[in-house]
Formats: structure tokens, C-alpha cells, sequence
């Protein structure tokens, strides 16, 4: 099964192209090429950065223990939130999920040796640290206030230092994220080894063309809003300023357009990945591999059309109230296809509940949450009562920790041996699940009933009859705190003391399995050969001679 | 030793399925009172909405926990399971039943957003409102508008419910939101308000305007919002059919405050309602409550950038009479604020 490379023991083959030959661990700590590294360079990067903004997050929940605001000042309040989504979304999920997973996995996966432009991915994750760095220290000059959205006129008129510093970082990292799709882009297209067909490659390849594909598209236009925000906000112009004669409406269409389409560029990277494990852990093959490769193309294109579902109580007409209210039902249809195509997979077969799969289900669990709100969300009626509510705040969370955090701790508990070289331990890994999972759900679920019952969203003072419910969520919060205990243990210790990982120890089919662990520098000793499909688990071995060929 | 064929077992399984998605759908009891019909029809949309949601969760969550305990690995056995690559016709099926039901759904929006007067050709769609070279114009002269003008403009937002389309509404109320508070306006008897008073089963349109950030007013109980936009007018229409006092809640982000621009709307019957407008016309007589009004007229002309804040808020907070400790908190707050970014 998983003799279709050769591996001779011997000890190092120097690399032509390259160079560098051993890896050192200053290589981490430095401008390197090596796509492994900058993998591990942005998940560390990007996991400190949820470190920051979990910690924002709790002092929010802290906040809103009771209904007065006697934690933080107001205004400090607006500036922890914003800061927490801001951090959340551009410095972790989205590094976590198209940085580190994707430069890590996809060289790896179609037997590529490095990125097609390493320097350039590795200017894409020195961007981001900057970026970081200026966020986290504009709270020294008042950090913005106006939300992540940032809409004007209030973004133009509070905390101007901090707004400025907070366009800036966005543009830093809208650079680094396009500066990473055209890598992605690229290498998929490429550079897989030759007998490699598009319909061999694995899921998550699909899922980061179709990642790469919104990141190329809308990611300039939110370059675009910033820049003339940046004009409105410092040189004085009107482009969004109402006293000026601007249309601050237009900034909403211009945000959206780019940040509906990053709710999928933080979510499809995670599709991709539980197509992975899903059937690795399950013994079986993917469920329809064709449906769940094109549908990720589906939700690419489709997640372009939606963005006016965020301006349903805006200043908008009835005619594009109700087109946004369809593509927006359309859209839970290819998701629906994944969802119920994983269920499939899983069923009958013979699963291993390791953390891997753990995570992987309660990432179903709670995407599926996340996905039935959305759709309730997209009824046009229902959402001008919920909309800017808690129960917009739940939903969020449904699929943004639910789908992209799960996802990502399903990627680092599964590719760990392969990236470390050695096991994590099982044991914490299960304890972190289940605090994560419960810690989660009494996070968040709670929300929904807030949000319907009459609370606004980013409120630092509210009626005293939603002080219970809001007392279960911080208590929520701060479970799903401690639940990072167990795994920051679990994977510092096991770096340095676990037991040394076999080169395949889930019996994989995909080419990141057929080399060692971790890694060696250029990735293989010889380039492998395609002698399965990626998911033909319980398939006879001529079958599967049979299907490449086909 | 026989047992239950698996077909009557499936079918058991998708009544209990049905029967507990309807029932907790339809007694979900998680809105709060609906305080007008088209507050009811959504209610409807929403416990429909659920009834199918809470099916579609017990069947994913079942598969999920059925899968974890039906197909587990037995230890030591290191083999395959079956290699099922996909099912064409299973899969027509769930594309096919998930794109029936939002279809379903959005058609059922569809009529409910109907009802509701979202398609009031006054109001909503009307497309020149929106883009037309009307809303520059209208910026540039907003702050000092007279808002008599606007009446029978067009402006976004919700409009009037099929019914009553083409009529005036009842009651017609300027509302201005700025940071942190709600002033409701009466054109007609120029009465000036903090709060918010409207008599039962009459209609009442809102035209809203927003003096300096985006505002949103909300009215939980009708399951109305609309934002409040500077330079630009939206409106909300409704009905409300109960008496009751229920809250206003600014949903759009609007500064530190946000949380705290919240005030009443007081639905009261016709005599208790004409009694409140005698009640406000009177003093304006005796006390010269008039002069006040042409303040408050002048204070909305100020361009709010140019002052401090207190300066700007304090006869709002004279004249509203309400939540005077808050306003007042607010500007120290703010004037500490403002010394912070002047030496910043």
C-alpha cells in the first residue's frame, strides 16, 4: 500500500538547486526559502497571535458579566473588540489556514521539491509580523475603535492614530495573503508530479484553488476600500464621508465584497482538510470526490455574489435585498454536498477516534450549526430582526471557531508527526478536545438566544435581563481558556521529548506520508510516483493501478 | 429469531424525526412578544425556519454520534472498510432536497418581506433614492434640512404593508439618531421627543436620518431595524397592535456608548396617546418651549466635527429629560477622551 516510492537509507543527498543542507533550528528565526519552515514560521506566528486575541476575547466576556460597563472604559471596550476580530481573522485564521497548512502541505502533496516562487512566500510571511507588531502597539496611540469592519463615518472620526495604523497592518497583510494565492495558485497548477492529473490531487488542493482563487479576486478591492479610507481619514477627502458629500453605503459594498469572500478564504482551507482526514481516520474512501472538489469551485464562485447579505438593513433597495437573499440560500447547497459527503464517508466505516478525527467531528458538529444559522440568517425578513445582534455574534463563531478553529487544530493534531517527527500524546490531545468542544458550545450557543431575545452586538453596557445568559458565555469563555492549556503542553513537550513519529503512522495514501518525518529539506530522495488515487482505502491493489491509469 | 425489518425501523425513525422538528419549530418560545402582524408573519418564517433546522441537526448530529459508536475500529483490526467511492443518485438526492428547501424559503421570505411593505414602490426599490444625484445634493444641505421637504420622497428601508400602500401614514415622526441618543420628531405638531409614542393599530412611518456616525434603530418587538445613514433618509413603516412599552436599541456601532442609546417606544391607545400630544402641545405655549425647539433646530444645523461634544449633547440633554446621569457621565467621558486625542 504504501511502497510506491523507494527510500534508500542513504544519508544525505545534497541539493542542487537549494543549498541549504541541514536544517538548522535557526532557520525558523530567519528569511528562509523552505516552504516547511515558513509553514511552521506562520502556524507558531499565528497560533501567538490567537494566544493575543483569545485574551482580548476574555476580557470582553469579562466585560459583559455584568451589564454595566465597569471593567474598561467604553471606549477601550470598542478598541478590544475590534482588535480581537481583527487579530482573529487576519493574523490567525487566515495565516493559520492558507499560511502555514497550505505552504506546508501542498509541495508535499503533489511531489513538488519547494513553492513555485520561494522567495516571494517568504516575503509573503515576513510581511506579517510587522503587521502584528503595529496592531498590537497601536493601543499605545488608542487603538481604532470602529469595529473590524471599520465603517465610516465613525471609523473616520474616533481614534485616528489607531485607525491609520489599522489600515496600514490590513494592507500589510492583504499584500502578504496575495502574494500567498499566487504561490498557491501557481504551484498546484504546475508543479505536480507528472503523473498527477487535476483529479488525483488531493482535496485539499481543490480546496486552496478555490482559496487562491477568491484571494486573487476580492482581496484587491479591500486594498482598494482601505486606501481611499486611508485618503478620507488622513488627506481629508470625501470618498465615504457624508459631510463631504460621500457615501459611506459605498465603503460597505467595497468592505463586503472582500470580506464575504474571506469568511470562505478562512473556511474552504479547513474543507480541504477534513477531506483529508475524514477518510485517512475512517478507513475509507472520500465520498464522492468529484462533487466535494467541484463544489469547493462552486462556493468560490458563489461566495463572490453574496456580500450585500451584511447590508440587508443598510440603505439598500428591496430588488437587491432579495437577489443577495437567494445566491446567499443558493450557496448552502455545495456545502451541504460536502457536509453530507463526509457524513458518508464515515459511515461504515472503521473509525479511530483519535484527536484528529475528534476535532474533524466536532468541526461537522458545529460548521453545521454555523451553516443552518446562516441560512436562517439569509432570510431577509428574519435577519433585519437579528441582524448586529448576538445572534449574528453566535453564528459567526458557529463557523469561524466551530469550522476554521476545529479545522485548524484537526490539521495540526494530524500532520504533527509528519511536521515534528514525533507522536503528540493522545491522551491530552482528547482532554484538549473535549474542554475546547464544550468550552465552545457554552461559549457561543447561548448567543443565539441573546441575539433573538433583543441584544445588540459590540455593547459594552446592556439590559440587566440578559445578565444570566451572558454569565454562562463568560463562564464559557473561560473554559475554552483553559482548554489551551492542555495543548500548548501536549505540543511543546512532544516537539522536544515525544516518541520519534514513523514516516506514515496513519497508513496514508498521499504523498506528504511517502517521505520522511519530518521532511528532509527537498522533501524527497526521489520524486514519488502516483501508483494510487489519494483516498483508495479498502481498494484492491490492481484497482488502483486500475483508477490512475484511468 | 426475526426482528424489525430496517425499512419500518427508517420509517419510524423520519415520523419521531418530523413530529419533534414541528413541535420544537413551532414552540421554540424563543422571540420575544410580537408586538404587530407583520411581527407575527416573521415569527412564522422563523419557527418554519427552525422546524426544518432542528431536523437537519438531529439527522447531522445523528450520523455523527452513530458513526462514533456504530463504526468504531475494534482494536487490532488494521484493514480497510468497505471502499465506497461515491453514490450518484444519493448524491442527486442531497443536493437536490437542500436546494428544494432554500428555495422554499426564500420564496416564503420572499412573501413575507411582501407583507411586511418591503415592496412599497415608495419606499425600497426605488432605485433613484438609492444612486440618484438627489443623495449629494441631499448631504450637502442635511444638516440644516427641514424635514417637511422629504415627506413623499422616496427613501430604503421597509414601506408600506400592501394594505395601506399609496396612503399616508397615521402618524408621521422625524426620528434623528446621534451619538448616544434617539430624538423623535412629530412634524405635524411639532412636538420634540426622547421617547418615542405611537397609538395602537394606527400606522406610524419613521423617517429616520442620522446626524454624525451610522446609527440603527431597533425595535425588537415589531422585528424592525433599519440604519440610520448620515446624508442619506430611510424610513420604516408598521402597525403596532399591542400596548406595551418596548425598547429602542441602536444595533449599529456608533462610538464607546453604543450600548447605552436605548430608549422606550410607548404604544397607547388613542385617548392615552392624545392626552400625551395635549400634554406636550400645552407646555410649549405657557413655558415657550417653541424657543427650544428652534434651538434644537439650530443645534442639528452645527456641524458636530467643529465643537466638543458636551458642548453639542448638552441641550439634547435639557431637552430630553431623560437618563440625565448617563449623559452626563458621558460628557466628562468624553471630554477626558477628547483631551487624550489632542495630545495624541
Amino acid at each position: 500500500m504504501t511502497a510506491n516510492i523507494s527510500l534508500p537509507p542513504v544519508a544525505e543527498q545534497a541539493s542542487p538547486s537549494h543549498g541549504h543542507g541541514e536544517r538548522r533550528w535557526q532557520d525558523f528565526f530567519t528569511f528562509n526559502t523552505d516552504h516547511k519552515v515558513i509553514g511552521i514560521q506562520y502556524m507558531v506566528m499565528s497560533f501567538f497571535f490567537y494566544l493575543v486575541g483569545g485574551l482580548l476575547a476574555e476580557g470582553i466576556r469579562t466585560e459583559l458579566a455584568t451589564p454595566d460597563p465597569d471593567l474598561v472604559d467604553p471606549a477601550l471596550y470598542n478598541s478590544m473588540f475590534t482588535m480581537h476580530a481583527t487579530i482573529m481573522i487576519f493574523l490567525w485564521i487566515v495565516p493559520a489556514g492558507t499560511g502555514a497548512f497550505a505552504n506546508y502541505l501542498i509541495p508535499l502533496m503533489i511531489g513538488a521539491r519547494d513553492m513555485a516562487f520561494p522567495k516571494l512566500n517568504a516575503v509573503a510571511f515576513w510581511m506579517l509580523p510587522p503587521a502584528g507588531i503595529m496592531l498590537i502597539g497601536s493601543f499605545y496611540f488608542g487603538t481604532a475603535q470602529a469595529g473590524w469592519t471599520s465603517y465610516p463615518p465613525l471609523s473616520l472620526t474616533t481614534a485616528k492614530v489607531g485607525e491609520a495604523i489599522w489600515i496600514f497592518s490590513l494592507l500589510l497583510g492583504g499584500t502578504s495573503s496575495i502574494l500567498g494565492g499566487i504561490n498557491f495558485m501557481t504551484t498546484i497548477l504546475k508543479m505536480r508530479v507528472p503523473s498527477m492529473g487535476m483529479m488525483q490531487m488531493p482535496l485539499f488542493c481543490w480546496a486552496m484553488i478555490a482559496t487562491s482563487a477568491l484571494i486573487l479576486i476580492a482581496t484587491p478591492i479591500l486594498a482598494g476600500a482601505l486606501i481611499l479610507l486611508s485618503f478620507d481619514l488622513l488627506a481629508g477627502t470625501a470618498f465615504f464621508n457624508p459631510t463631504g458629500g460621500g457615501h459611506p453605503v459605498v465603503y460597505q459594498h467595497m468592505f463586503w465584497f472582500y470580506s464575504h469572500p474571506a469568511v470562505y478564504i478562512m473556511v474552504l482551507p479547513f474543507f480541504g482538510i477534513i477531506s483529508e482526514v475524514i477518510p485517512i481516520h475512517s478507513r475509507k474512501p472520500i465520498f464522492g470526490y468529484g462533487a466535494i472538489a467541484y463544489s469547493s469551485l462552486a462556493i468560490s464562485f458563489l461566495g463572490l455574489i453574496v456580500w450585500a447579505h451584511h447590508m440587508f438593513t443598510s440603505g439598500t433597495p428591496a430588488w437587491l435585498r432579495m437577489f443577495f437573499m437567494i445566491t446567499t440560500m443558493i450557496i448552502a447547497v455545495p456545502t451541504g454536498i460536502k457536509v453530507f459527503g463526509w457524513l458518508a464517508t464515515m459511515w461504515g466505516g472503521k473509525i479511530s477516534l483519535n484527536s484528529p478525527m475528534l476535532f474533524a467531528m466536532g468541526f461537522l458538529s458545529t460548521f453545521v450549526v454555523g451553516g443552518i444559522s446562516g441560512v436562517m440568517l439569509a432570510a431577509v425578513p428574519f435577519d433585519i430582526h437579528v441582524h448586529d445582534t448576538y445572534f449574528v455574534v453566535a453564528h459567526l463563531h458557529y463557523v469561524l471557531f466551530g469550522g476554521s478553529v476545529f479545522g485548524i487544530f484537526t490539521g495540526i493534531y494530524h500532520w504533527y508527526p509528519k511536521a515534528i517527527g514525533r507522536m503528540y500524546s493522545e491522551f491530552w490531545g482528547r482532554v484538549h478536545f473535549v474542554m475546547t468542544f464544550v468550552g465552545f458550545n457554552v461559549t457561543f450557543l447561548p448567543m443565539h438566544i441573546l441575539g433573538l431575545q433583543g441584544m445588540p452586538r459590540r455593547i459594552a453596557m446592556y439590559a440587566p435581563e440578559f445578565q444570566t445568559l451572558n454569565q454562562v458565555c463568560t463562564w464559557g469563555s473561560y473554559l475554552l481558556a483553559v482548554s489551551t492549556v492542555p495543548f500548548l503542553i501536549n505540543a511543546l513537550w512532544c516537539w522536544f521529548k515525544g516518541e520519534k513519529a514513523p514516516d506514515n503512522p496513519w497508513n496514508a495514501l498521499t504523498f506528504e506520508w511517502m517521505t520522511s518525518s519530518p521532511p528532509e529539506i527537498e522533501n524527497f530522495e526521489v520524486l514519488p510516483v502516483l501508483t494510487t488515487g489519494p483516498y483508495d482505502y479498502g481498494v484492491e491493489e490492481e484497482e488502483k493501478l486500475a483508477t490512475v491509469a484511468g | 429469531m426475526t426482528s424489525i425489518p430496517n425499512s419500518i425501523l427508517t420509517l419510524f425513525a423520519g415520523i419521531l424525526l418530523t413530529v419533534v422538528s414541528l413541535w420544537y419549530g413551532y414552540n421554540n418560545g424563543l422571540m420575544p412578544v410580537a408586538a404587530s402582524e407583520e411581527a407575527t408573519h416573521v415569527d412564522a418564517l422563523f419557527n418554519a425556519m427552525m422546524a426544518i433546522a432542528t431536523g437537519l441537526f438531529i439527522i447531522v448530529q445523528g450520523v455523527i454520534v452513530y458513526s462514533a459508536i456504530m463504526f468504531r475500529r475494534k482494536k487490532g483490526d488494521t484493514t480497510d472498510g468497505p471502499a465506497i467511492e461515491g453514490n450518484i443518485p444519493l448524491e442527486i438526492f442531497w443536493t437536490a432536497i437542500p436546494a428544494a428547501i432554500v428555495l422554499w424559503i426564500s420564496i416564503y421570505s420572499f412573501e413575507i418581506y411582501g407583507e411586511m411593505g418591503g415592496f412599497d414602490p415608495s419606499a425600497a426599490n426605488d432605485m433613484h433614492a438609492m444612486h440618484g444625484g438627489k443623495n449629494s445634493a441631499m448631504a450637502a444641505e442635511m444638516p440644516g434640512m427641514d424635514m417637511k421637504s422629504l415627506e413623499g420622497m422616496t427613501a430604503s428601508g421597509i414601506g408600506a404593508s400592501p394594505a395601506s400602500q399609496g396612503k399616508e401614514a397615521a402618524v408621521n415622526v422625524n426620528v434623528t439618531g446621534l451619538q448616544y441618543a434617539w430624538i423623535f420628531n412629530y412634524p405635524n405638531t411639532n412636538i420634540t421627543a426622547g421617547e418615542l409614542h405611537v397609538p395602537v393599530n394606527q400606522e406610524v412611518k419613521l423617517i429616520l436620518k442620522a446626524n454624525d456616525v451610522l446609527h440603527a434603530l431597533w425595535i425588537p418587538q415589531l422585528r424592525l431595524k433599519q440604519d440610520t445613514i448620515p446624508g442619506e433618509i430611510t424610513q420604516l413603516r408598521f402597525t403596532s397592535n399591542k400596548v406595551g412599552t418596548y425598547p429602542i436599541r441602536c444595533a449599529e456601532l456608533c462610538g464607546g456608548y453604543h450600548g447605552s442609546m436605548v430608549t422606550n417606544m410607548i404604544v397607547e391607545t388613542q385617548e392615552n396617546y392624545d392626552a400625551w400630544v395635549a400634554s406636550q402641545i400645552q407646555p410649549a405655549e405657557t413655558t415657550g418651549s417653541a424657543v427650544m425647539q428652534s434651538t434644537l433646530a439650530s443645534i442639528e444645523s452645527m456641524n458636530p466635527a467643529t465643537m466638543p461634544t458636551h458642548e453639542y449633547l448638552a441641550p439634547y440633554a435639557r431637552e430630553m429629560g431623560v437618563r440625565t446621569e448617563m449623559l452626563a457621565k458621558l460628557v466628562r467621558d468624553q471630554q477626558a477622551k477628547n483631551h487624550i486625542h489632542l495630545d495624541s
